[in-house]
């Protein structure tokens, strides 16, 4: 089954296209990376998806309903940078408001809604934290709680803008560890990366965007030295180091005469 | 005196009227501003409070009265066609927000006093007053003023409680807002029109040229004392209320006395109070902390020191034999001394003072947490072991039970520090 569809899809700021007539679909229950160099449209394509960004044309659809059909099932983790962690909350507030529901104003929380929060602060290990005002977290934690909010959401399919930048090795793994239980419950991930070197442990499912969709399917076979000269071209020096990191993890190379050459 | 003892006692209706105006107007103003603040458009504040006065002459002037009613129609007409000229500067040029912020500031505020110039030459009866909203004159509140005023606060207050949990949604993250569904454009339009329409009637009480005091201070002060939202709103309103009673009792009891300067003068008066006394953040409580600190460090010494003499077979401890052993202020060490003996942790018999069984627990601790830490660095941190000393010192009086726990696991619950002493449990 198909969990994102984007058709004919263009971005533009101040009419400059930042996206331009891509066309890509996500398989369901995949932990899914979006990678490309700086300024390739990541973080746009993300904002589109979630309906933050009005497309110049094209659409997205989302388990083939229009976004606004299926919010109850998206999730959404933004960039942690984007908002001011000085903000009079604790961790509990931050993640109740995965419950808030727009067309339920006055509703209070209920028992079930505690529990779910409760669940989801379990999760990311922040428990012992879920009274503490957010200032005082590390990066790291704030990440989880991020998202945590998204998991008391209780979607399907989730969203997240570079969730590993700021956060530690071992933070790292626990939230891979998490994702990769979330897939196993057959949810949908999709993540904003930067970071080339864990890219084939981390994603089974990529999309290489530079502007365009440069290649979209399995994380083996649009991991080749032909796609990321695409997507990074022209950046001799970033290529060469990528070339190495290719050789040293031994991706699968899809041209057989490669050694020779 | 008299005046005091007349306006505090609230029997004058004029002063009741007064009081309850400006004290409704305060809390409105502070609540209201508490989002404007947490959504960082302090400035934006200032912009409208300015911009909306040569609106209130406007409305003087097309009414030909200082109708509360039309006053405030074209002070939110004015603030409102600010804000729009502000974006669309923003939005269509290449200037910065705080440069188009200037400009409409001071364009506004400059057409403003030209309007007062003008209406004052015409040299109409009902203007007398009408530069009172330059800096406030709460004793002017008549009752209908109160009516319309009070009223309108009110809603502001009511609607800020209504939609309180999607302000602060929208507040801390309005793209996640967005992503649930959630009309941000509207509630940005809402929040926007409450602050033009709490400044267009905030003014009647602080005047326009110190309108953004009332709005963000009462908010950037509760700060300081509170982690929590709700309560941010309820203490914001507080000092406000506070800051209204005692402008409007100046500007009750000094005849031609502006309320405005005084309201941020009180304000003012509690932010640098708050400065000092707040909870954890304040400057009291910070020395406070740094002396509870001092002695915990001064008794965890002491305790070490008699821990260290009876290691090396001292029997009969005195002050004389611990200040041998490690340098304290004599006077210090009495007190410390006095205060270990009234915790029960050291007994003593004439000049010759000893641990009690409580007291050597807790001395092992200490003891214990130093060369655990010891062993820490010199293991885990490859630092040499004539380096190490002076960072255990420190360090022993802050480890938590719980990293004692982390680092005995992680040492696997060695029995001797790096200088081979044994490792007390
Ligand atoms: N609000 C904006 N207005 C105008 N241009 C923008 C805006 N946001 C982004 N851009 C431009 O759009 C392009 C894509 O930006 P985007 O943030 O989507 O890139 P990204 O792939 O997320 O990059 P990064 O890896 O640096 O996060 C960039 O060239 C950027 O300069
Ligand atoms: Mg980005």
């Amino acid at each position: 089954m198909i969990s994102l569809e984007a058709h004919n899809l263009t971005v533009a700021y101040d009419k400059v296209p930042v996206l331009w007539d891509i066309d890509f679909e996500l398989p369901t229950g995949k932990i899914i990376g979006i990678i490309g160099p700086n300024g390739s449209g990541k973080t746009t394509l993300l904002k589109t998806i979630m309906g933050l960004i009005k497309p110049a044309s094209g659409y997205v659809k989302v388990f083939e309903q229009d976004l606004d059909e299926v919010r109850q099932r998206v999730a959404y983790v933004p960039q942690r940078e984007s908002v001011d962690w000085d903000f009079p909350a604790s961790v509990q507030d931050v993640v109740e408001m995965g419950r808030y529901r727009k067309n339920s104003l006055f509703r209070r929380l209920t028992q079930t809604d505690k529990e779910i929060v409760a669940n989801a602060i379990e999760k990311v290990k922040l428990t012992a934290f879920k009274d503490r005002q957010i200032s005082q977290l590390s990066g790291g934690q704030q990440q989880r709680v991020f998202i945590a909010r998204a998991l008391a959401q209780g979607a399907d399919i989730f969203f997240m803008d570079e969730p590993f930048v700021g956060v530690d090795a071992t933070t790292e793994t626990a939230i891979l560890d998490l994702l990769t239980t979330m897939r196993d419950e057959g949810k949908t991930v999709v993540i904003v990366h930067h970071d080339l070197q864990t890219v084939s442990g981390y994603f089974d499912h990529l999309v290489l965007l530079n502007t365009r969709v440069i290649a979209c399917g399995p994380t083996a076979e649009v991991l080749t030295q032909e796609n990321l000269s695409n997507a990074y071209g022209g950046q001799l020096t970033l290529l060469s180091k990528i070339q190495s990191i290719i050789k040293e993890k031994e991706f699968p190379i899809r041209e057989k005469g490669f050694e020779k050459r | 005196m008299n005046n005091l003892l007349e306006f505090f006692s609230f029997t004058n209706p004029t002063v009741r009227t007064v009081v309850l105006g400006t004290v409704l107007i305060a809390v409105c103003s502070s609540i209201v501003g508490t989002y404007t603040y947490l959504r960082k458009r302090s400035l934006v504040g200032d912009v409208v409070a300015h911009a909306i006065f040569p609106g209130i002459c406007l409305g003087f002037v097309l009414s030909g009265s200082k109708n509360p009613i039309f006053l405030m129609l074209g002070a939110i007409a004015a603030g409102w066609i600010a804000l729009v000229l502000m974006d669309a500067i923003v939005a269509k040029t290449k200037l910065k927000t705080d440069t188009a912020q200037a400009f409409i500031l001071t364009f506004f505020f400059g057409l403003g006093t030209v309007f007062l110039a003008y209406i004052q030459k015409s040299g109409s009866a009902a203007q007398t007053g009408l530069h009172d909203f330059l800096l406030g004159k709460a004793a002017n509140i008549t009752q209908f003023d109160l009516a319309v005023f009070g009223v309108i606060s009110l809603l502001l207050i009511l609607l800020v409680l209504t939609y309180y949990k999607v302000f602060k949604l929208i507040s801390f993250n309005e793209d996640y807002a967005a992503s649930l569904g959630y009309n941000v454009k509207f509630y940005r339009f809402l929040l926007t029109t409450m602050t033009v329409v709490a400044v267009a009637v905030g003014i009647q009480a602080v005047g326009v040229v110190l309108m953004s005091a009332l709005l963000i201070t009462p908010a950037a002060t509760a700060r300081l004392w509170t982690h929590k939202l709700q309560h941010l709103m309820l203490i914001a309103g507080i000092f406000g209320a506070l800051s209204g009673i005692f402008g409007a009792y100046v500007s009750y009891a000094a005849v031609n006395m502006p309320t405005g300067p005084w309201f941020v003068v009180f304000l003012t008066f509690f932010a640098l109070l708050s400065i000092f006394i707040a909870p954890k953040n304040g400057i009291l409580s910070k020395l406070k902390q740094k002396r509870i600190n001092a002695n915990k460090i001064n008794r965890e010494n002491v305790l070490k020191t008699f821990y260290n003499l009876m290691e090396h077979g001292a029997e009969q401890i005195n002050t004389q034999l611990i200040l041998e052993k490690r340098s304290f202020v004599p006077r210090v060490l009495e007190a410390t001394l006095h205060k270990l003996k009234h915790q029960g942790l050291v007994q003593r018999k004439g000049n010759i003072y000893s641990l009690t069984e409580e007291g050597m627990v807790e001395a092992k601790r200490v003891v214990r947490l130093h060369r655990l830490w010891e062993l820490y660095l010199t293991k885990r941190m490859n630092y040499k072991e004539d380096h190490i000393h002076g960072l255990a010192e420190s360090m022993e009086h802050i480890i938590t039970p719980e990293i004692e726990k982390d680092l005995l696991k992680e040492l696997d619950y060695p029995t001797q520090d790096p200088h081979q002493s044994k490792i007390p449990y």
